[in-house]
């Protein structure tokens, strides 16, 4: 009796198992088209922005969100050739050369596209189109430089100066993108032979290493709303000062923190179609979507990055808060790819082993 | 063994599947095997100074554990206070909380500006304390639950014969407990083994386990060669592990002891009463402080204290890295949570149900085989179901994965929890009810329903708690966008601004009352029918 029972159960379950594969299996086929967009976890886009593209096209939107950018990049890599995604949305500049070789995407020139500043294009090759860009800078407690008396430092040879002794915190390159961009910082300005140089001497002059930003920033950061920490000086983003502001309550007239634009590490983000999707066409109209002002403008507060569209207006509280460097650092991305593991068990080596 | 199909199905689909292709596909060179990522790992000293880190933390973390949570056991199994039931339940949240919010409760207690006053971020007393915090609760329960079926009686009749204290619980209650020890002890190796959120938040680059290697290596380098041969190194850890546990779990069979309701009383000498009140100290400052903590976050403004943080919730902010209200997100937890319930306690049931006829060598393996799942590495799965689950139908991109992920990891606690009491069901009362004229249908509704149905609402309720604070698997598979709660928990402390902080405690606080929620139910459950309870919860 029991033995019966058992498998009735055994055949409910598998038909709910395949069950659930049909439903998720269906979608393509007729009526209108779903498009799957492969995103990082920080993607984030306006309800009523993605709704006009849908009306515009017709063309349905499904998110699929899988890890960090480099998760993100590495699961297309390795479901190459069989895509679980129309678009990839979250190339950045660190990833790019690894997409790249495994002719994970489709050219495709999109609409708008030559309007992008040439110091923001990814890939000439229109394989990947730039959609945003965001910088890596220190940020500084303004409260506390107010006070001290101490001048704000204005490069990063200034943080290797006594009186800026056991005032910073970064994050760790190896598991931090934020620490590995202030890592590609100080090689850019000091070159392949002398940055090691450079972090010993910040490993003399206290620097404090995290594993992630939340514990930079919140931990060990003096500036920020919520921030527990004593050191007035951290490795966070162009945009932190607004973010500020945005996300006060209650509201704050003036940003509790500033960047320091002479320490800016500049990261670019942008989207491909993957090769092997059979929507070719309507994954053409997402990408053009994505560079339209309509978007763009809703860039800055879904992601707090900025637009690369320079039609796209930016928000008053970025135009007040966030400062917008002209000189900011940038490492090849072939350089990148070759040496990015050696540089960063280097660093291991020599700061927090 | 019929009833083992669909579990052994699900097993094989989503779990040996997976893990066979990215193992196979890391160890694949040009047209043939490529064995060359074995000579690497084995010649790199550095992956060998991982595999060692790995083995001795866990010994520590685990013994640490056990001399913190095995008191904790024996005060909560034998002793009555006002506030017991909920100090019990409240004490198996950590076990099911998130690390990225624990973690963040413990680096404000263990930072150089914690209260504590030293720097404890990125050394191995850090690491080895946020474990204590996470399993204390694996001891607890398992020990406890054995515990307070022993009738004090022996212990007391061996004092009465001149025996001390010490002699007393040495000679007759800890052989007793011997086995729920046991188990315990390689329930908290293994997760310890296998820890992944704790390393990377405390651990700094220093300590490295085979978790957080084999993640590096899949989820940042893609060095798949070398990946392959370190998750294959930590299955057959866990493997070799499980088979002593398997051992053990003989042993436990084997030592039959009868157990009694619960006979808890108050503390009654002074020496008595402080122990019950070094215990709560020590729960209170280990369990309670990093609780605590995280909800008077939730509270906090720029300011003071206020509820902006709470209000926030229901707005669907812009910026706030979701585009849904974060109060959405308890929804997508609890529907996700339960349709992982229902399939783990229906898959675990039928296991549990196949285990407990089942005698000799094959159920002990069998019930190895179903706790691999906890062994093997979430990148390992998630990179896994990308490339195997593409044919015959697509479910890469399914909303299905994320409760088959959850189940994946709820099924051996179900199957835990059932086998004993399927198994304790004695044959020959259904015998008798069919004597006395029941049909079979009448006998099993009579006899076997009564007992099965606590079963599976104590298995239903871990299932469910689990699958809640669920965090390592949901994140590394590619999900449509419904953000469970730790997975927005984690987006919202990703963002700078005061307001997120504060919705991430909040979102966490919520995460703990519900979590705290299903385990009341449990325990009330449970309290309602002790006597067969020896299982896992």
């Amino acid at each position: 009796m029991k033995q019966s029972n058992a498998r009735r159960l055994a055949g409910v379950v598998l038909a709910a198992t395949v069950v659930a594969g049909g439903c998720s299996a269906g979608g393509s086929g007729e009526g209108p088209v779903t498009l799957t967009l492969l995103a990082h976890d920080s993607f984030a886009v306006s309800d009523d922005v993605l709704a006009a593209f849908t009306e515009a096209t017709g063309i349905r939107v499904k998110l699929l969100q899988g890890g960090d950018a480099g998760t993100v990049v590495n699961q297309a890599v390795l479901a190459k050739g069989s895509p679980q995604a129309d678009v990839l949305f979250g190339v950045d500049s660190t990833f790019l050369s690894r997409a790249l070789d495994a002719d994970l995407f489709v050219p495709y020139e999109a609409s708008g596209s030559e309007a992008i500043p040439a110091d923001l294009v990814l890939d000439p090759k229109h394989r990947v189109t730039s959609i945003d860009y965001g910088d890596v800078c220190l940020n500084y407690d303004k409260a506390y430089f107010a006070g001290s008396g101490i001048p704000v430092p204005s490069s990063l040879e200034d943080l290797l100066d006594p009186q800026y002794a056991n005032l910073l915190v970064v994050e760790n390159p190896a598991t931090s993108s934020p620490g590995l961009a202030f890592l590609l910082a100080t090689v850019a300005e000091f070159g392949a032979n002398d940055w090691e140089a450079y972090w010993q001497g910040l490993v003399d002059n206290g620097v404090e290493v995290t594993s992630g930003w939340e514990e930079a920033y919140y931990g060990s950061f003096s500036g920020g709303g919520t921030s527990e920490g004593d050191r007035p000086l951290v490795v966070s983003y162009a945009s932190s000062p607004p973010a500020e502001v945005v996300f006060a309550d209650p509201p704050l007239q003036d940003a509790p923190t500033g960047t320091i634009d002479a320490t800016c590490y500049r990261q670019i983000e942008g989207a491909g179609i993957l090769r092997g999707t059979s929507h070719e066409a309507e994954a053409e109209a997402l990408i053009d979507f994505l560079l339209s002002v309509r978007f763009q403008e809703d860039v800055p507060l879904s992601m707090f990055v900025f637009p690369v569209n320079p039609a796209a207006a930016l928000p008053q509280v970025f135009l007040d808060h966030a400062s917008r460097p002209t000189n900011v650092y940038e490492v090849p991305t072939a350089d990148l790819d070759a040496h990015r593991e050696e540089w960063i068990d280097t660093w291991t080596d020599l700061v927090v082993r | 063994m019929a009833l083992l199909g669909p579990p052994v199905v699900f097993l094989l689909v989503f779990f040996a599947w997976p893990v066979a292709n990215i193992v196979g596909e890391g160890l694949r060179g040009d047209g043939g095997w490529d064995l060359s990522g074995f000579t690497e790992v084995l010649g790199d000293p550095d992956l060998r100074q991982v595999a060692w880190f790995t083995l001795w933390q866990a010994a520590a973390s685990t013994l640490a554990t056990l001399v913190i949570a095995l008191p904790a056991a024996h005060m909560l199994a034998r002793y009555e206070f006002r506030g017991r039931r909920l100090v019990q339940a409240l004490a198996a949240v950590p076990f099911v909380m998130p690390t990225v919010v624990v973690g963040a409760a413990f680096l404000a207690l263990l930072g150089e500006h914690g209260p504590l006053g030293l720097d404890g971020r990125g050394t191995v007393v850090a690491i080895v304390i946020a474990h204590v915090f996470f399993n204390h609760a694996v001891v607890v329960r398992t020990v406890g639950g054995l515990w307070e079926g022993l009738d004090p009686a022996t212990e007391e009749a061996a004092r009465v014969l001149g025996a001390t204290r010490l002699q007393a619980f040495r000679a007759v209650t800890l052989p007793a407990l011997r086995p729920a020890i046991a188990s315990a002890t390689v329930i908290t190796f293994l997760f310890t083994f296998t820890s992944f959120g704790v390393i990377r938040i405390l651990g700094g680059a220093r300590h490295v386990t085979l978790e957080v290697e084999i993640y590096r290596q899949t989820a940042d380098l893609l060095n798949l060669p070398v990946a392959s041969v370190l998750a294959l190194l930590q299955l057959l850890a866990v493997g070799a592990l499980l088979i002593v546990q398997g051992r053990v779990e003989r042993r436990r069979r084997t030592t039959g002891v009868a157990l009694h309701p619960a006979s808890r009383r108050r503390a009654r000498t002074s020496g008595e009463r402080a122990w019950v009140s070094a215990n709560l100290l020590v729960l209170a400052l280990l369990l309670g402080v990093p609780l605590a903590s995280l909800v008077e976050r939730s509270f906090r403004t720029p300011d003071g204290h206020g509820f902006a943080g709470w209000r926030a919730l229901g707005d669907a902010q812009r910026g706030s890295g979701l585009f849904v209200a974060p109060i959405e997100a308890v929804g997508n937890s609890l529907r996700f949570a339960a349709v992982a319930t229902l399939l783990a306690v229906l898959l675990g049931g039928l296991a549990a149900a196949a285990l407990a006829r089942a005698q000799g060598r094959m159920a002990h393996a069998l019930d190895g085989l179903l706790l691999l799942p906890l062994g093997t590495s979430a990148v390992t799965v998630g990179f896994g179901f990308l490339i195997a689950l593409d044919a015959p139908v697509d479910l890469r991109a399914s909303p299905w994965l994320v409760p088959i992920a959850q189940a994946l990891i709820a099924l051996p606690f179900v199957v835990r929890t059932m086998t004993p009491v399927l198994r304790s069901i004695d044959p020959r009362l259904r015998d008798a009810a069919a004597v006395l004229g029941a049909s079979p249908g009448a006998a099993w509704r009579e006899v076997d329903l009564p007992l099965v149905r606590r079963a599976v609402l104590v298995a239903a309720g871990f299932a469910f708690a689990i699958s809640l604070g669920e965090f390592g698997a949901t994140t590394v598979i590619a999900r449509a966008d419904a953000p469970t709660m730790p997975v927005a928990i984690a987006r919202l402390l990703s963002r700078p601004g005061p307001l997120n902080t504060t919705q991430a405690f909040a979102l966490s606080t919520i995460l703990m009352l519900l979590t705290t929620g299903a385990v009341l139910l449990v325990d009330h459950r449970r309290g309602r029918d002790r006597s067969r309870s020896d299982g896992w919860v």
